[in-house]
């Protein structure tokens, strides 16, 4: 090769170098900026939203918004904002991921360790749960919410979260498990070990990075989850994503874009802080199910 | 249906030798009970009954009075349904394919040592993590006729700029499409992006050595053998499309009219606030029966793929 030849093709190099990191740069910021818009516009007062542009400086740190949003901006009947909801999705998130995780645990434990006759099928027909519309099972579920008594509570949304996220959670465990190697647990089988015993002592002193992956997908599910929210809750049950659509559905006194923007960060506050401290867990959560099958 | 699916659970364990059998032996299927009576009472036990519910006149609440398949025939000649479908089509569609090629090329883009490629991954793939709620209250004030992005475009010097696909009936599904771009084209971007630091670096150096440009290393040979994921991306912003509830109820909320209704938005109208859960019912069923007609060949070559390994 000759060196002219040579020249050109790192200048060229550089040309597309410098084009690919502009590229990214600015992807980067059309992401960024729907995030930045709902931060400007909640830190404004109305007067500067009707002036302003989208991405203009609010002229103060204004925090009036904020406070409204949490507790007196009216959603639907109540005024109260979203405060008193924001704690009815913890109510409902902290005992839904709690249970379904140990669930999925110890169902994944018994399908790759313990096999039994039909064990293989049954995973088969719970993947099927991953998948199905869940408006299939909005009626009959109304129905049978009812039957129970736990119609419009937060334990019939907890039941509600716990049996469709098994499915999720069954199959992270499982597909950890299985490469956990079989003779390990035949080993202490034959030692005499029993189930509880050999999970406690062997499976679960391994577990924590599923676990992490388990909790935070459950997590972010469950807190972003609006379809059962909005079908099986009571006026003071509902989870933080009805109330906020209510808040911003509500057209009682003219818009107060500022206040929405506001509502809407603190409703998606939860799920943001856990995704920038354990990101990396979450997009292994993410990919889990996907890439290895 | 609860008590038989209890009963069925306690046959299928071995009760006929009890003397001869430890605590461990039945200790595995008894954990997986609680699932095992979820899942068929819950899933399979409500599939049917939403099924057997589609076939009635239920109006406000069930009623077991069958009339055949009418409620269907009023689904097709429904006009606000026939809306939805297509609406489905387009909005499913559009936003698969933009979020595949977006998704692909932003992977590409990132896999070549980029200085500062964790940072750029988190912004991307952040959108993933908020409730489609939130996102639609963002967008609902981005795409706002008067005051979103129009009148920045116009405070910019661009007097004629017009924007107001949120009020136009014909491109509010546009809008949609927008939003859930934004939403999900950083997850396909993750899912290629461990797809691509799974390919082999042996495979890459070979065909650079016989002198092919990076172009056709990626047409030829990097792309090709990503099919698996193409194909799980295909399948998950599949079901994304056809589950897409919250993201109408909060940008659109149907409108303008009916004009940016969805499939879910249709059912779950007529059947928690219209009264008309019998017609409710059957477009439910019909919505299974689009997720089964792309699950059914997915899962089936993937279970084929597990057993040939």
């Amino acid at each position: 090769m000759s060196n002219v030849a040579k020249r050109q093709t790192s200048t060229l190099d550089k040309v597309l170098r410098v084009a690919l990191y502009a590229t990214l740069l600015s992807v980067a910021f059309i992401y960024l900026a729907p995030f930045l818009v709902m931060l400007l516009t909640s830190l404004k007062d109305v007067e500067e939203i009707r002036t302003g542009t989208l991405l203009s400086l609010p002229g103060s740190l204004n925090l009036d918004a904020w406070s409204k949003a949490w507790s007196s901006a009216c959603t639907g009947g109540q005024c109260e904002g979203i405060g008193p909801y924001f704690m009815n999705s913890f109510q409902i998130v902290l005992p839904a991921v709690a249970i379904s995780t140990l669930l999925g645990a110890l169902n994944g434990y018994v399908i790759s360790h313990w096999k039994f006759k039909g064990s293989d099928l049954f995973f088969a027909a719970l993947l099927v749960g991953c998948f199905i519309p869940f408006q299939v099972i909005l009626l009959p579920m109304a129905r049978t919410l009812g039957w129970l008594g736990i119609a419009n509570t937060t334990t019939g949304l907890v039941f509600v979260h716990v049996v469709y996220g098994v499915a999720f959670t069954t199959l992270f465990f499982r597909n950890f498990y299985q490469s956990i190697p079989g003779e390990l647990v035949k080993a202490a089988r034959l030692d005499g070990a029993g189930f509880f015993t050999i999970f406690w002592r062997i499976i679960l002193p391994v577990s924590t990075p599923i676990i992490v992956v388990t909790v935070i997908w459950q997590f972010t599910q469950i807190w972003n989850d609006f379809l059962f929210g909005v079908a099986f809750s009571g006026f003071d049950t509902q989870p933080v994503t009805v109330a906020l659509n209510n808040l911003v559905n509500t057209s009682f006194g003219g818009k107060q874009y500022n206040v929405d923007m506001a509502a809407a960060i603190i409703a998606a506050l939860p799920t943001l802080v856990v995704y920038v401290l354990a990101g990396k867990y979450f997009v292994r959560g993410l990919t889990a199910g996907s890439v290895k099958g | 249906m609860n008590n038989n699916a209890a009963k069925a659970e306690s046959a299928a364990t071995p009760a006929g030798r009890p003397a001869r059998l430890s605590l461990a032996d039945w200790m595995p299927k008894l954990v997986m009970a609680p699932t095992v009576v979820t899942t068929i009472v819950c899933i399979y036990g409500y599939m049917i009954w939403t099924a057997v519910l589609s076939f009635t006149n239920s109006r406000m609440l069930p009623t077991y009075k069958f009339v055949g398949f009418d409620q269907y025939e009023k689904l097709f000649n429904n006009d606000r349904w026939m809306v939805a479908l297509s609406n489905l089509g387009v909005f499913g569609g559009l936003f698969i394919l933009i979020c595949l090629f977006l998704g692909v090329m932003l992977a590409i883009f990132l896999d070549q040592k980029i200085r500062v490629e964790g940072a750029i991954r988190t912004i991307y793939l952040y959108p993933m993590a908020i409730s489609f709620i939130v996102t639609g209250t963002a967008w609902k004030w981005l795409l706002n006729p008067t005051n979103g992005i129009e009148k920045m475009m116009i405070e910019l010097g661009f007097e004629d700029f017009k924007f107001d696909w949120l009020t136009d009936p014909d491109m509010v599904v546009y809008c949609l499409v927008i939003a859930a771009v934004w939403q999900a084209s950083g997850f396909v971007m993750a899912l290629f992006l461990a797809g691509l630091r799974g390919v082999d670096g042996e495979m890459i150096k070979a065909a650079q050595l016989d002198g092919a440009s990076i172009f056709t290393t990626y047409r030829r040979i990097i792309l090709p053998s990503l099919k698996p994921v193409f194909f799980s991306a295909l399948v998950i912003l599949s079901h994304i499309a056809i589950k897409s509830f919250d993201l109408v109820a909060a940008l659109t909320n149907g409108g303008p009219g009916y004009s940016s209704d969805l499939p879910a938005n249709f059912m779950y109208a007529h059947a928690f606030t219209r009264s008309q859960i019998g017609l409710g019912a059957a477009s439910a069923m019909v919505m299974l029966g689009c997720v089964l007609a792309i699950l059914v060949p997915y899962l089936y070559s993937e279970l084929r793929g597990e057993r040939h390994e």
